[in-house]
């Protein structure tokens, strides 16, 4: 696939990037080369913080607020974007230089038609006059694969679900048929389900209009099946650059062979729980409703001590509310929860201190689970004085010690907001505010999906080695199945509130599999820039994706 | 024919803005490049106001007022820029910063209520006379200028039975400044703490509170105070100091509905977070969920709202002391002494100093409120973080 042959659209030289943070300007990005030919797909991966989302927004001319390119030049086909003038950009953008955002359930307007908002660009642009762009975004949308093209368009954003509304907005993109697409994590939001879906017609419609497209991400299995180059920025720099198949079967550098080890931790099989043996959490035939929806339907599993059961499943499937149940915020219509062969009041707030203390909680979003006005100190001191009624220095010796714990330099942290924290780092304060209670039994809900895979790493690394060193049991809800093979004892498939499959990893990930669980195995990507190709191969457009699980 | 000169005026007013524009563009500064047409026409606008007003202050003889509002205004932006020119360089780091990234609007306020505050605190110390001593000259005119009518013993003048305004406009702000600062204490810990009673618990209480303030606030507030204080002041009867009470507490309820209606919707934001629920699930009481979970977290528009609802209320009891149902004489209080001298405004145009006797009252109303605004503007836009 080398595109060299064709003409450059873009061209990046030395860009530097600065933020305005506390008064001075902080370098971003530290002058970044980027070529881009004509019909070229190049990935740009890397942490968060590296700039990345810079760079894509940059090659459209364009900065966040709070941020100035302070040197370097963006040329695109002769057009120097750096100091161009308003006049030109307008010009430019949504014309021949389009942008497709992470979020496109909060990129669309939600007072107008899917299909108004698509035809705006092509009208003020003069490509097309409305109609015309009208019968154009139905094409599109057919192209696209989205369900009843010729009548989705006329629906609000709410009414599609979001694997659909990230089409729509990537048909939006496509409307002026522009050269470049910037395609900023469009499936990061996703279920793995429904990332393969957009995956392909993302592919599909960027290679039929030969469209240039810097394809923006963080999860280097989907940027194999995206690009034809990768570019890999740490930290505002360019670590390296080469075409996909050299870059995943050559990495020259140690920080890109690190990124891509990070899926191969496992953690060594552990022995079958004892049948006989009380069950730390046992769940039994739990019903569950919000209103007069029910969600959950006759759930039954158990949580042995010192193991890790995975949930799996994609968003709506109940396993955040089998969580709630467990925790109490949602009595369970039917059903009971037992910890340690004892059952439990339905309601938190008829259960003991004692109980509450048992059962922890992780959150998904470490941001919303941590108050933003209280200090690391206080978040973690809190429940130790709840529970253990510690005060003062045996108190602060407890958090210095829970500290050490995570990993984290206890005079260093003690003091500091939530705010001046890392993401790893508040997912590790989290953990400690759970560990402060001494508990049993602790629910990870997504701790991971919120990460980056090196930082996820760090946090399943920490979980496993606090399981083996305190007893723990977890209850790991989740739906990234590489999470599930480096880390669970046993894994429960969930679909629309049923518990589809149960039983040991080995078992889940070896065939015969239930369809849906099938189904949600294949869908993962692999390191393996044909794997999409394969995949499509085999089992054709029509039985992937949502277009498979509603026929089931 | 008028029409004619205004439409006249504004292809003027866009003439100038369009040369003005290309006037900057032979620079090749970027802002002018990408300068719209209508910003241009500000510009133009604001250049041909400051020509007017530069016309006006020197060769209209009339216009006392006009200069004497161009004097506060560079005499009050002067003391403001020293103000925090004084704060980047004097102080802790944390003020200092705070002073550096501070707008000159915020620092006039800051000054302006720092400087209320140290008269109403020691507005005993500071009054040359008592709020309620008479003296034998009467209607004595501000400026100390016995040619005009002034006398250097009353600099700010006295009123119609002998009081000196100085020492009333400083008692005034005790009054007053106090008595407000006192309702909207009160206002808020009725209002914010029912408030956040509401978001955390939801349910029939919330529905009740919520209905209850939705009543109180479909009476017009005015008028229902004025109704109010009119009941009161038949309870109170000969008492005239119980007015005063009755008056705050008045007033309070009335402005915490508007209090509690925030503090409602801050608090059932914040609720949501899992924060709050991993408080609710480690079996904390209301108690701390309220105070050391949800209040931190709401007190940034809490606070402006504070300063809001303070010139609000400041200004209910100024309107209330003007219609006679307020602070009860012999108290001095800026409302009723511009009920008292009103009826001088209506030598303003060939006594400018006789009309200045109400219009210092009222300025120092209106100064106060300007201020608090400025801070409170200043402190929503860095709790929201947005950058215009």
């Amino acid at each position: 696939m080398t595109t060299s042959a064709k003409p450059k659209l873009l061209t990046i030289r030395g860009l530097k990037i600065e933020g305005r943070s506390d008064e001075t300007w902080m370098p971003i990005v530290n002058g970044i080369d980027l070529d881009l030919h004509r019909g070229e797909v190049l990935g740009l991966i890397g942490e968060s913080g590296a700039g990345k989302s810079t760079v894509g927004l940059a090659a459209m001319g364009f900065t966040r607020d709070g941020c100035r390119i302070s040197d370097g030049s963006v040329n695109f086909d002769g057009i120097e974007l750096v100091d161009a003038s308003a006049d030109t950009k307008r010009g430019l953008l949504g014309k021949r230089i389009a942008y497709v955002a992470q979020s496109a359930a909060a990129s669309f307007n939600p007072a107008h038609k899917i299909i108004d908002q698509h035809t705006e660009g092509p009208v003020t642009h003069d490509v097309m006059s409305k109609s015309d762009s009208e019968a154009d975004a139905m094409k599109l949308y057919a192209k696209l694969r989205l369900p009843n093209p010729d009548e989705i368009g006329f629906r609000y954003p709410h009414q599609v679900s979001g694997g659909q509304l990230q089409r729509a907005m990537t048909a939006m993109a496509m409307s002026c048929r522009p050269d470049l697409i910037i395609f900023d994590e469009p499936t990061t939001a996703l279920d793995v389900t429904t990332q393969i879906e957009v995956l392909a017609a993302i592919r599909n419609i960027v290679e039929e209009f030969d469209t240039a497209a810097i394809y923006i991400t963080h999860d280097l299995a989907v940027v194999a099946q995206m690009a034809d180059r990768i570019k890999v920025l740490l930290k505002g720099d360019e670590v390296e650059e080469a075409d996909t198949r050299t870059m995943l079967s050559a990495p020259t550098e140690d920080y890109t062979r690190s990124l891509w080890a990070v899926r191969s931790f496992v953690r060594p099989e552990k022995p079958p729980a004892d049948p006989k043996a009380t069950p730390v959490v046992s769940i039994r035939n739990v019903t569950a409703a919000y209103g007069k929806v029910t969600v959950l339907h006759n759930v039954s599993f158990d949580i042995h001590a010192g193991r890790t059961v995975a949930v799996v499943g994609e968003s709506g499937s109940g396993k955040s509310t089998t969580a709630r149940c467990i925790t109490g915020l949602l009595p369970p219509r039917q059903g009971t929860i037992a910890f340690d062969g004892q059952e439990l009041p339905a309601d938190y707030r008829k259960r003991t201190k004692d109980q509450l203390r048992q059962i922890q909680m992780i959150y998904q979003m470490a941001d919303t689970a941590l108050n933003p006005k209280k200090s690391i100190g206080e978040i973690i001191g809190r429940p130790v004085q709840f529970y253990g009624g510690l005060r003062g220095a045996k108190k602060r010796a407890r958090v210095e010690e829970l500290l050490r714990e995570i990993e984290l330099e206890p005079k260093k942290f003690y003091h500091r907001l939530p705010s001046e924290l890392s993401g790893g780092q508040k997912q590790r304060v989290g953990i400690a505010r759970a560990l402060a209670a001494d508990p049993k039994f602790i629910i990870c809900d997504e701790v991971t999906s919120a990460l980056d895979q090196l930082v996820a790493e760090g946090i399943l690394k920490l979980l496993a080695r606090l399981q083996d060193d305190l007893g723990l049991s977890y209850m790991f809800i989740t739906h990234d199945l590489a999470t599930v093979r480096a880390i669970a004892d046993e894994v429960v498939v969930m679909k629309d509130g049923r518990v589809v499959e149960q039983g040991a990893k080995a078992e889940m990930f070896a065939p015969p599999h239930h369809p849906y669980t099938d189904l949600l195995l294949s869908s993962v990507p692999e390191m393996d820039p044909d794997w999409l190709s394969n995949l499509l191969a085999e089992r054709g457009a029509d039985n992937i994706g949502d277009a498979a699980v509603d026929k089931m | 024919m008028t029409l004619l000169w205004i439409i006249g005026g504004i292809v003027a007013l866009v003439a100038l803005g369009w040369v003005f524009r290309a006037a900057g563009r032979t620079t090749g500064n970027a802002t002018f490049r990408d300068m719209d047409l209508s910003t241009a026409f500000g510009y133009a606008v604001a250049l041909v106001a400051v020509v007017a007003g530069i016309y006006t202050y020197f060769l209209v003889e009339t216009a006392v007022f006009f200069r004497w509002a161009v004097q506060g205004f560079i005499i009050a932006a002067v003391a403001a820029f020293l103000f925090r020119l004084l704060g980047r360089h004097v102080g802790p780091d944390s003020t200092r910063k705070l002073f550096r990234a501070m707008p000159l609007t915020a620092s006039f306020g800051i000054l302006t209520i720092l400087i209320y505050a140290i008269l109403a605190i020691f507005a005993g110390l500071i009054a040359p006379h008592g709020q309620a001593e008479v003296f034998g000259t009467v209607n004595v005119l501000p400026g100390g200028d016995p040619a005009v009518g002034g006398d250097p013993a009353f600099p700010l003048g006295t009123d119609q039975i002998g009081r000196d305004l100085l020492s009333r406009l400083i008692y005034g702000a005790q009054n007053t400044v106090g008595i407000a600062f006192a309702t909207t204490l009160l206002a808020f810990l009725l209002g914010g703490s029912m408030g956040f009673l509401a978001a955390t618990l939801g349910g029939w209480l919330d529905n009740l509170l919520s209905r209850i303030v939705d009543v109180l606030m479909a009476i017009p507030s005015l008028i229902f105070a004025l109704l109010l204080m009119t009941i009161a002041s038949a309870w109170a009867g000969s008492h005239k100091e119980l007015l005063t009470v009755y008056m705050v507490i008045i007033i309070a309820v009335i402005d915490s509905t508007r209090v509690y209606r925030l503090a409602r919707a801050v608090g059932s934001n914040i609720v949501v977070m899992d924060y709050i629920e991993a408080a609710k699930l480690r079996g904390e009481g209301l108690g701390y969920l309220i105070f050391k979970e949800i209040l931190p977290n709401a007190t940034a528009p809490l606070l402006a709202e504070f300063g809001l609802r303070f010139c609000f209320v400041f200004l209910t009891i100024a309107s209330l002391s003007f219609l006679g149902v307020g602070i009860q004489p012999p108290l001095a209080d800026w409302g009723t002494m511009v009920r008292d001298l009103s009826q001088f405004i209506n030598f303003a145009a060939f006594s400018p100093l006789t009309a200045a006797l109400p219009l210092m009252a009222a300025g120092a109303i209106a100064l106060l409120t300007v201020a608090v605004n400025f801070v409170v503007d200043w402190m929503l836009h860095k709790s929201s973080g947005l950058k215009e």
